[in-house]
């Protein structure tokens, strides 16, 4: 789970990167660059539950 | 462009980065006086360690791979557009000449702010980091990860040219370290976190947390007196060297950096005072940190009176960050590291982008004859965001998966009886405080 967590992360990254390189200055740019960004906190948020059920489960 | 310095200059810049083990020297004291009395020659001890690993390794490849701006560097051709990716420079910083130059003044400052970086992820794995894997983990910090996002952003890496680029402001601004160092070091204290887990008996078989109080809070206070005289030298030292900044303006970081860690911790006290009914030392001296952090990156370039709203709203952060991921996020973070730099130094970030006012080109765009009439800083705030992006989505899956190989080799947690032993005796064979045995057993559950 933690795993799909960090490709999330990685994923995230790549769309802001993309967005950087392959559109033109404006608001697509800004709107690309911030689902990046809403990609990568789904994969922060999937990263802290995977974390949260590892160890209430083993408490 | 590369930067150039009167003799004064070099001066100046040389006195500021003076004042920079100061702030590695509070950490040390704010990490130690959190912990337990049983941990506390082990952390100091872990600190000495990590100032020799981390500078060495900094100095066998780390700066290699980090270089200066103007530096030779390894570019690839992205959209038509050059992407600089990593500093090509000799190891062993040959090639630099030690006079006083900016690059040799960057290589002293940077081998301070790697080690500064690398004291953070102690907070949060304090009380059961062996001192073998710690060392190790310092030294991947100081090898791998930090060059590699440092030269992107203050070795004219492509984070610092999204301005000329791509007409994103002044690219990526970051004058004394929220990125480089506060949020490096504390997405790295997020991995330890996870990779090790909470201490032993940290939560009840219900979940619940218990609290484990630090054992000095004199060490914690005085701690955070040492950083703001640190931070002082970090703001002016970094603002003048990577954004190019005149040393009069240090006056501004100065007030600045001031302003936003009283005000912080004042926030944090007025917090923890409404809702616990009085205020809480070690959670006013994270705040107080917390600013330090968030001030770093737009010390130069805001008004005071934002820099006294990034403190306040830094302080206004903490308690509730540390509380979320310590109860609803099982993340035990003894230090309060990861809410103190990693959250602090992202709002830092973001604030520079949110409050900017840029008196001149910085560095990153010195050479673009488009920035020296148009000043207005439009897309400052979006190189900001994608500077966090590239922090949560490429720096931290790497020091975490760095770490989580690490640990499978060479195994980061102490074993059960050396946590309830403390680390001070089953590592080092000596209590920090031989005359005075006066902890118990009461965290641990039979």
């Amino acid at each position: 789970m933690k795993i799909a967590g960090f490709l999330l992360l990685l994923s995230g990254w790549v769309l802001v990167l993309t967005a950087v390189v392959l559109l033109p200055a404006g608001g697509a740019r800004s709107a690309f660059v911030l689902a990046g960004m809403a990609v990568e906190v789904l994969g922060l948020a999937l990263a802290f539950w995977s974390h949260r059920i590892l160890y209430r489960s083993r408490e | 462009m590369t930067l150039e310095l009167s003799e004064s200059g070099a001066v100046f810049v040389l006195l500021s980065i003076l004042l920079i083990p100061l702030a590695i020297a509070g950490l040390a004291l704010i990490h130690t006086g959190l912990g337990r009395s049983r941990n506390a020659g082990h952390m100091m001890m872990s600190c000495l360690c990590v100032v020799g690993v981390a500078a060495g390794t900094y100095f066998i490849c780390g700066f290699a791979w980090q270089g200066v701006s103007g530096g030779t560097a390894h570019i690839a051709r992205l959209g038509g557009r050059d992407w600089n990716w990593l500093a090509a420079q000799p190891a062993f910083f040959r090639g630099v000449e030690m006079n006083g130059s900016p690059a040799s003044l960057t290589v002293w400052m940077q081998m301070l702010s790697v080690v500064l970086a690398a004291f953070i992820p102690l907070g949060s794995a304090a009380e059961r980091w062996r001192l073998g894997p710690l060392c190790a983990s310092a030294a991947l910090l100081a090898g791998v990860t930090y060059p590699v996002f440092a030269h992107w952003v203050w070795g004219g890496g492509w984070l610092a040219q999204l301005g000329v680029s791509y007409g994103l402001g002044h690219g990526f601004v970051d004058a004394g370290g929220s990125a480089t160092i506060q949020t490096v070091g504390g997405l790295t204290a997020l991995a330890m976190a996870w990779i090790m887990g909470p201490r032993r008996g940290k939560y009840t078989s219900e979940g619940m947390p218990t609290a484990i109080p630090g054992h000095h809070a004199v060490f914690v206070l005085f701690g955070c007196l040492m950083a703001w005289a640190g931070w002082l030298g970090l703001n002016s030292a970094g603002a003048a060297l990577f954004t190019g900044m005149a040393p009069r303006r240090a006056v501004l970081v100065a007030l600045n950096t001031t302003l936003a860690a009283g005000s912080a911790a004042l926030m944090t006290v007025l917090v923890t005072r409404v809702r616990f009914g009085k205020p809480d030392a070690s959670l006013a001296a994270n705040g107080w940190v917390a600013g330090l952090a968030a001030s770093s990156a737009g010390c130069a370039f805001v008004p005071p009176a934002a820099a006294a709203l990034i403190g306040l709203i830094a302080g206004l952060l903490v308690p509730f960050a540390i509380e979320t991921l310590e109860l609803r996020l099982s993340i035990d973070d003894p230090g309060g590291a990861i809410s103190v730099h990693a959250i602090g130094g992202i709002w830092g970030i973001l604030a520079l982008g949110l409050f900017e006012r840029f008196p001149a080109p910085v560095l990153n765009t010195a050479d673009d004859p488009a920035r020296l009439t148009s000043l207005s800083g439009a897309g400052q705030g979006l190189a900001q965001v994608i500077g966090v992006a590239t922090l949560i989505g490429f720096v931290l899956p790497l020091t975490y998966g760095l770490n989580w190989l690490l640990n499978r080799w060479l195994p980061h947690r102490v074993s059960q009886e050396g946590e309830r032993q403390g680390l001070d005796m089953h590592e080092l064979g000596a209590g920090a405080y031989p005359d005075f045995m006066t902890h118990t057993d009461e965290f641990f559950q039979r």
